[in-house]
Parts: C-alpha cells; sequence; structure tokens
C-alpha cells in the first residue's frame, strides 16, 4: 500500500508525498483498531451473557437438584388381616370405610419391630413417627385398597419421611447449630443415624415430585397435576391458535384487499403482542368466567386466555413467513391457472411452514411460562386430584412456582427450583423441536 | 389522459402480415394504470396464430405490463385498472362471465426469472394437469409429463432423475422446465416475459431453438431487450415506447426497414 502509493506523482496526492502517505496508514489503523474494538465489545456481551445465564443455571440447578432425590424409611410392615379387615370383608370398599386410624395402628407396629422397641415405650414410639410423613397412613391405605391380596402378608414398604427429616439427610438442616434453634431435635438424628446403619432410611429417585398435586407435607407435594394443567392448556392453544392465526394470517397477507381497514387491523395485532398479559388475564376473567360462566381455574379457562396472548404472536411470525415467500412462486402457481386458493395451499403455505412452526412453538413456549393471565382467572388453587378433563380445576406449572416460592419450608423451596427446572427442560425441549421441525421443513427448498 | 400525450396525437405505424396468418388475439386501445399513472395509453395489435410476436422498447416502456393483460396477471396487482378491449379468438378475456383461471390454462405464462415450485421435476410439469384434471390415470399423467419434457427438449437431459427437485436444475433447464410446465396444459398462447435475461448464451441459444420449434403448434408473444434474439426468433416485431405502441410488422422489415424514427433510433442503439 505504502510503496504503491509512493508512486504516484506529488501533485495526485496534494501536498509533499510523505505526510499524505502517513496519512493514509493513520486511517487505516484507525478503521482495524474500530474493527478490532467492535469485535471486542461483541465478544464482551456474550461473554456477559453466557455468564449470567451460567449464574442462573447453577443457582437454579444447584437449589433444584435435592428435590429429584428424597428420604425413605423402609419397613417391614404385617398387613394384619384381624386390623385391615376385623369383619373380614377384604374388598376396597371396605379397606377404603372405616376406622382410618387402623392403619396408624399397622405403621406403629412395623415402627416397633424395626426399632426393636419396648410395646410400652410410648416417647420412643412418638419419637420414631415424627419421623415418617404424616401422609403415610393414608399412603398406606390406598395402596392397600389399590391391592387388596396385600391383606394377610408381610412386605416392605417405603414410607416418606417428613420435609425436615428430608431437609436434615440432604445436609440442608445441620447439627451443628442450638438444639433449640433446629427442627430436628438431637433424640431424632440419633434415631436417624441409627436407621441409616441398618439401611432402613436412604435416598431414592422422588417419583413423586412428577406424579403428586398439592399437599401441606412438602415431602408429598408434587407438580403432577400443574404438569396435566399445562398439558391440557398447551392443547387448547395449540388446537385454537394455530388454525385461528394461520387462517387469519393468509387471509390478510394474501386475500384482504390493502386498504385502510386492513393497516388499521394490523397495527392493532401488533399492539395486541404488546399489550401486558394479565390484561388477557383480566380479559379472560370477564368474558369466559362471568360472562360466559365456565369454570374457574379450569385449564379449558387458561387456555383459551394463553391463546389470547398467543394469537397475535403467531399472526406476526405467520405473516412474516408468508411474506418471505418468493412473489415469483405465486406468479408460477396462477401462470399455470391455478385459483388463488390453490396457489397459495400448495405452494406458499408449504413454503412459509418452517417459519410458521417456528413462530408457534415459541408461541406456545411463551404460553407455557406465562403467569399473570392464570393468577387472574384463578388458576392458584390447592388442587389435590388430577383433573380429568380440561373442565376440571388445575393447576400450571408457572403457577405452581408461584405458590411454592412463597412457602416457608426448605422442602418447598428446593421443589420450586426443581419445578423451574422442569419447566425449562420442557420450553428447552419446545425450542429443540422448532428447530428441528425448521431444518426439516428447509430442506425441502 | 397526460398533457405530453394531448399535445402529441398518436398513431401506430403498422405493416401487415405478408403470410396472412389467421388472429389469435386482438386489443384495442387498452390502458393500463398503476394508482394514479398511466401506464399504457391505449396500445391496439393484433397478434398472429402459430407465429412469434416479439415486443421490443427501452425498459419501463410498459411491454410486462401489456403482456400481462393478455392473460389477466395484472387483476392480482394491487392498484392496477385494465380499460380496453382484449380477445381471444374473439371471446373478450376481461367479461365477467370469463373463468380466470380457465383464460391462464390457455394463455401460459413464462417469467423473467425460472421459477419452479419446490417440488421433483416431475410435480412441477404435472401441476397444471393436475389441478385441471386432464389426466384420466396415471400413466395419462406420465405421458402428459414426458411429451410437455420433450417438446420442452429438456427429457433426455432430466429423463433419471424425475424425482429429483427442480430448484436442483441449472438455470437454463429450470426455465426449459418451467416451458414444460406451461406447455402441460396444452395452452393455446404462450406468454414469455424475457425468459433468457437470466441465462447464459448456450442456455439461451437452447431456449431461442426450443421457442422457434414452438411456433408450430403455439401463439407465442415474446418480451426481449435483445433486438438480436427478437431477431432471431420472431416473425412479427411490436415496439413500444413510453407506454406507446410505436411500430409493429414482419420482423425483418421493422429491423431492415422501419418506418417510425423512434424505431430506427431504437434498433440502431442511440436510445435505450
Ligand atoms: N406493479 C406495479 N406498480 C406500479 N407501477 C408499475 C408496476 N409494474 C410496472 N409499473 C410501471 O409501469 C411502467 C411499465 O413497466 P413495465 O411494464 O414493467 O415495463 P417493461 O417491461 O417494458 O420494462 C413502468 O413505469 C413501471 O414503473
Ligand atoms: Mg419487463
Amino acid at each position: 500500500m505504502t510503496e504503491a502509493a509512493s508512486h504516484l506523482p506529488a501533485s495526485r496526492l496534494g501536498g509533499s508525498d510523505i505526510r499524505t502517505i502517513s496519512k493514509v496508514d493513520v486511517g487505516l489503523k484507525r478503521r482495524y483498531a474500530a474493527e478490532r474494538r467492535f469485535r471486542a465489545f461483541g465478544l464482551a456481551a456474550v461473554t456477559i451473557a453466557i455468564c449470567f445465564l451460567a449464574v442462573l443455571f447453577g443457582s437454579i440447578i444447584g437449589r433444584g437438584y435435592t428435590a429429584f432425590q428424597q428420604t425413605r424409611i423402609t419397613m417391614m410392615v404385617d398387613f394384619d388381616a384381624g386390623i385391615i379387615a376385623p369383619d373380614g370383608d377384604r374388598t376396597s370398599a371396605a379397606v377404603m370405610s372405616g376406622d382410618s386410624f387402623r392403619f396408624d395402628d399397622l405403621i406403629a407396629a412395623s415402627l416397633q419391630r424395626t426399632l426393636e422397641l419396648d410395646p410400652n415405650d410410648e416417647d420412643g414410639l412418638y419419637d420414631g413417627l415424627d419421623l415418617l410423613s404424616k401422609g403415610s397412613a393414608p399412603l398406606l391405605r390406598t395402596m392397600i385398597a389399590k391391592d387388596p391380596s396385600l391383606i394377610g402378608t408381610k412386605r416392605t414398604v417405603d414410607f416418606y419421611a417428613t420435609g425436615d427429616v428430608d431437609a436434615f439427610v440432604k445436609g440442608s438442616i445441620r447439627a451443628d447449630i442450638p438444639e433449640s434453634q433446629r427442627l430436628i431435635k438431637d433424640k431424632h438424628i440419633a434415631l436417624i443415624d441409627r436407621l441409616e446403619k441398618e439401611k432402613a432410611l436412604h435416598l431414592a429417585f422422588n417419583t413423586g415430585l412428577f406424579t403428586n398435586g398439592a399437599s401441606t407435607r412438602p415431602e408429598m407435594a408434587g407438580v403432577g397435576v400443574a404438569l396435566v394443567g399445562s398439558l391440557y392448556m398447551m392443547l387448547v392453544v395449540l388446537a385454537l391458535s394455530l388454525p385461528l392465526g394461520v387462517a387469519g394470517s393468509i387471509y390478510l397477507e394474501e386475500f384482504a384487499p390493502k386498504n385502510r381497514w386492513t393497516d388499521v387491523i394490523e397495527v392493532n395485532i401488533n399492539n395486541l403482542a404488546a399489550v401486558p398479559s394479565i390484561v388477557y388475564g383480566l380479559l379472560g376473567l370477564a368474558v369466559f368466567i362471568n360472562f360466559a360462566h365456565l369454570p374457574r381455574s379450569a385449564s379449558l379457562v387458561g387456555g383459551l386466555v394463553l391463546t389470547l396472548t398467543t394469537l397475535p404472536t403467531i399472526i406476526i411470525a405467520t405473516r412474516a413467513a408468508l411474506k418471505a415467500v418468493p412473489p415469483s412462486i405465486r406468479e408460477a402457481g396462477l401462470g399455470v391457472g391455478a385459483s388463488k386458493m390453490q396457489t397459495v395451499f400448495h405452494h406458499v403455505l408449504p413454503l412459509a411452514m418452517p417459519g410458521v412452526l417456528t413462530g408457534t412453538i415459541i408461541g406456545l413456549a411463551h404460553a407455557l411460562g406465562e403467569t399473570a393471565p392464570l393468577l387472574m382467572i384463578g388458576m392458584k388453587a390447592f388442587i389435590v386430584d388430577y383433573p380429568t378433563t380440561p373442565f376440571d380445576p388445575a393447576t400450571a406449572l408457572p403457577t405452581q412456582i408461584y405458590m411454592w416460592a412463597t412457602e416457608p419450608e426448605r422442602a418447598f423451596s428446593e421443589r420450586t427450583s426443581a419445578a423451574i427446572i422442569v419447566l425449562l427442560v420442557f420450553l428447552l425441549a419446545m425450542n429443540s423441536i422448532a428447530i428441528v421441525l425448521r431444518r426439516a421443513f428447509e430442506r425441502r427448498w | 389522459m397526460s398533457a405530453v400525450q394531448a399535445a402529441t396525437p398518436f398513431e401506430t405505424v403498422r405493416t401487415p402480415d405478408p403470410a396472412n396468418r389467421p388472429i389469435k388475439v386482438h386489443t384495442a386501445k387498452v390502458k393500463v394504470t398503476y394508482g394514479q399513472k398511466e401506464a399504457l395509453h391505449g396500445v391496439s395489435i393484433d397478434i398472429a396464430e402459430k407465429a412469434v410476436t416479439a415486443f421490443i422498447g427501452p425498459s419501463g416502456c410498459g411491454k410486462s405490463t401489456f403482456l400481462r393483460c393478455i392473460n389477466r396477471m395484472n387483476d392480482t396487482i394491487a392498484g392496477a385498472r385494465v380499460e380496453g378491449k382484449i380477445t381471444l379468438d374473439e371471446q373478450d378475456i376481461y367479461d365477467p362471465d370469463l373463468d380466470v383461471v380457465e383464460l391462464r390454462a390457455r394463455v401460459g405464462m413464462v417469467f423473467q426469472k425460472p421459477n419452479p415450485f419446490p417440488k421433483s421435476i416431475f410435480d412441477n410439469v404435472a401441476y397444471g394437469p393436475r389441478i385441471h384434471g386432464l389426466a384420466r390415470s396415471k400413466a395419462d399423467l406420465e405421458e402428459i409429463v414426458v411429451t410437455s419434457l420433450q417438446k420442452a427438449s429438456l427429457f433426455n437431459e432430466v429423463k433419471d432423475r424425475l424425482s429429483e427437485p427442480g430448484t436442483s436444475l441449472s438455470g437454463g433447464q429450470q426455465q426449459r422446465l418451467c416451458i414444460a410446465r406451461a406447455i402441460a396444459v396444452s395452452p393455446e398462447v404462450i406468454l414469455m416475459d424475457e425468459p433468457c435475461s437470466a441465462l447464459d448464451p448456450i442456455a439461451t441459444a437452447k431456449v431461442e431453438e426450443l421457442i422457434d420449434e414452438l411456433r408450430a403448434n403455439f401463439t407465442i408473444v415474446i418480451v426481449t431487450h435483445s433486438m438480436q434474439q427478437a431477431a432471431r426468433v420472431s416473425q412479427r416485431t411490436a415496439f413500444f415506447h413510453l407506454g406507446h405502441l410505436i411500430e409493429e410488422g414482419p420482423t425483418d422489415h421493422v429491423f431492415t426497414n422501419p418506418l417510425e424514427q423512434r424505431t430506427q433510433d431504437y434498433i440502431t442503439g442511440r436510445f435505450g
């Protein structure tokens, strides 16, 4: 560069040779420096973003991973027919009716056997019972009701430990703080150590986290109902917003005349995408519940509200995808005598499909994480039983997280993080599906 | 009507067809307005059957606009308005009773940029016959596809790869595929808007050869910016300028002995 410039006559460089050449050099240096700076800024931005993401994931996983394991206490249970079925009736119905304390007696008996207690040692028995979840007796009862052939046999059963015992075993309640401030007393610690040594107390994978519904006992609480509720809502959203959104976009983009009305509609759709979701919640409350009298807390209503929030996203994505289809394809279709409808459905829509699907899945992912509108329509109830239809009351993953986040117990706070992990896994899965579908459809180009 | 046009009353210079071919498309005083802007100021021309008519003229003079009137492709442009009369075999194509889909099956079109569907070569050609229900059986359809590809001189090049995507072909092959696609619905007229402008010289020569062969069975109207091409493939030539049809006549006559000064200026390269 320098050499080439020095061959030019001084007159063309407009002054003394040396000064001009050095000016050119400086300019180049500055440009390279600017480029390096820009790259450095970009790299820094990406690095910072990745750091934040790592901190976020690290803290959530760090706090939540323990919830995927749970402390169990294994005991031999004598399913004594004399206690369970005193009148000889061994049907499920008989098991579910009658005195519920007989199952507490069963547990007490097996605890006495496990700890080799004196039958008259009441204090020892109660200390042992303190370790077991208060939900153990109902659990045992449903277990027998499901399989009445257990009556009269002896089996080992895994019981849940209480949330506090669980927290102690996982190390989040420490033994070195003064006993008066500790939720687990010294006598309990002695028992836990003894059961651990006898291999009766152990950690196992927490299936209840995925299958149980709401519970005031943290060790029995799970996201099962929330998962089913979220699934129903996603189905409702998909079934409504995909056809409506795609049909609406096709009409607006391909058929509607371009006039002031369609401009107004276009502006409004873009505005609707920016409306805070809680407003949709209020709208849903007013229209679906107060006016249409649909059941409160039902996943159907949640799905309808989320459809409203998702529609603008899907419409905008679909219209962008349709716009991106080259006009030559439309001309080709019309040119061989296809009708407008045939041109759109045979040629334009298939080409727009990757964009449509990506938009839809990203809209669904948004809907899956949406919380505020669901709180408005009451999807934060205490729901123990699985919803069998979308009309039954249910909760959703994000509202479940919201409810658990307000609970003080350690077992609830680890479940909060675990539920966030479950939600994030679903979101990641949905986004991956979007990418895979996009690739699969793009290959047809 | 613009002031310029009012100041210069306009008359197209015409030289009759010595071969006296029958007229396929007749147009009278065709005006096209895009929004407020009049792009064509009244074009009248008769297009001869089973011959190639070339439209030449500087770019922006309205050749494509006029071509697109003949199969009513202008209908698809928002704000475009067509006035005047166009008949195909004495049938008014802007008659409200006429089905535009049927018209486009009778008047096929090949575009400037090859635009095969992102489907297989076979499906590209089969698409028209399929939607119009031209084939009674699968064998019928296959025959239509094969003969169309043969007529478009493409069959030998693609016969082993009919299931490959049309977009995998070279530019020239794609354009011949588009011609095959147009032929497959047995149109009477084929409109071609600068069909070779995106092709290299060898591919261009092949398409020109093809156009010359197709003339035996189809009425062809071709827009071209290459005067050599017009001279090579067409029997009649129409020269457009600023939305007017300036001169039309037998190709050799227009090129060797133009009657209008502007035609002379254009073909000698003085403007354009
Ligand atoms: N879709 C359109 N909307 C508005 N004006 C157009 C449109 N298409 C063409 N025109 C105008 O009409 C005139 C003729 O264009 P065109 O027919 O494409 O010319 P040519 O094909 O001869 O180059 C030009 O001035 C062009 O700007
Ligand atoms: Mg043009």
